[in-house]
């Protein structure tokens, strides 16, 4: 069997701009309480690595990447995502 | 009736449902492994609440994939009830049967105590007689605060499928003290957060929670 060649996925998923944070706001209020008055606004999001088979060609591979997302990796009622391939 | 209450890996109040449904309203459960898919004839599905899938990624993102949410979609658009409970709740948000989704509570604790809700909107398989009443039952989660964008928020209201409301502000944060919803060609599907099921006998605390078996069964 010929060794898979693979290559790595980055997939950022973060709230929409209006969805309400809190576990970003704690984080934020953190932040304060430890001196770092610069800190305005903080959101959490998810970083997701996906290895791949490379030898799919990236605009192929970036679509289903994109179908992974909507259908999976991200709930687009509250979620946005962007990919790095 | 017969009820299918569906186990998906991490379920744990299936077990409640189930002897509610049998023991206190003497309806014909059947548990229904996620692998399965749902069995001939059944007259309502219950998802129960609990961590299916370990609540990775999101709250009920995994369990939709079920080989049995395909069945349970199905029953759902041919106007069979389904009640989501909590986790099932959360499902159903998740495979599209709900609108909206279940967000971390606002102050991101886990919330376990009674509530008391009112049965709002229109008649649904579940609050059927029940409408304007007041209930009191628990709720146990770390993802109820419901939300939806206004637009979505306010067809809800309008077609009166915002049916449970927290009444004196919702512990969690959720969006017009929603604490539970409707959808389908019939309001057969409903989602709520609090456990009727938990509040089903006076002699464990109160039963407020049997009424909306009540009304599924005397359907």
């Amino acid at each position: 069997m010929k060794p898979r060649m693979a290559k790595k996925a980055r997939v950022y998923v973060t709230l929409k701009r209006g969805v309400l944070d809190p576990q970003g706001s704690a984080v934020n209020r953190a932040l304060h309480a430890m001196g770092y008055g610069e800190v305005s606004d903080v959101r959490l999001g998810k970083f997701i690595e996906v290895t791949v088979d490379e030898r799919r060609p990236e605009a192929d591979e970036r679509k289903r990447l994109e179908e992974m997302c909507r259908k999976l990796l991200a709930n687009t009622v509250i979620e946005d995502f962007r990919i790095e391939l | 009736m017969r009820v299918g209450v569906l186990t998906f890996p991490g379920s744990n109040c299936d077990h409640d449902v189930y002897h509610v449904v049998k023991h206190v309203c003497g309806a014909d459960p059947v548990y229904v492994w996620h692998k399965d898919r749902l069995p001939e004839k059944l007259g309502a599905v219950v998802i129960p609440g609990g961590f299916s899938y370990g609540d990775y990624l999101r709250c009920g993102a995994l369990a939709r994939f079920s080989p049995v949410m395909e069945d349970v979609a199905a029953f759902a658009k041919a106007g069979g009830p389904v009640l989501g409970i909590c986790n099932g709740f959360q499902i159903l948000c998740e495979a599209g049967l709900l609108p909206g989704v279940l967000l971390r509570n606002a102050s991101l604790k886990y919330i376990c105590r009674d509530v008391t809700l009112k049965v709002d909107g229109q008649e649904t398989p579940v609050t059927r007689g029940l409408i304007g009443r007041t209930l009191t039952m628990p709720i146990a989660h770390g993802d109820g605060n419901y939300f939806a964008d206004p637009a979505t928020l306010d067809r809800l209201e309008g077609e009166g499928n915002v049916v449970f409301r927290y009444v004196g502000g919702a512990p969690n944060g959720a969006a017009r003290d929603i604490a539970g919803i409707s959808a389908g060609p019939r309001r057969n599907v409903v989602g709520l957060m609090p456990h009727p099921e938990r509040a089903s006998e006076a002699i464990l605390g109160r039963d407020d929670g049997k009424r909306l078996f009540e009304a599924l069964f005397a359907a």
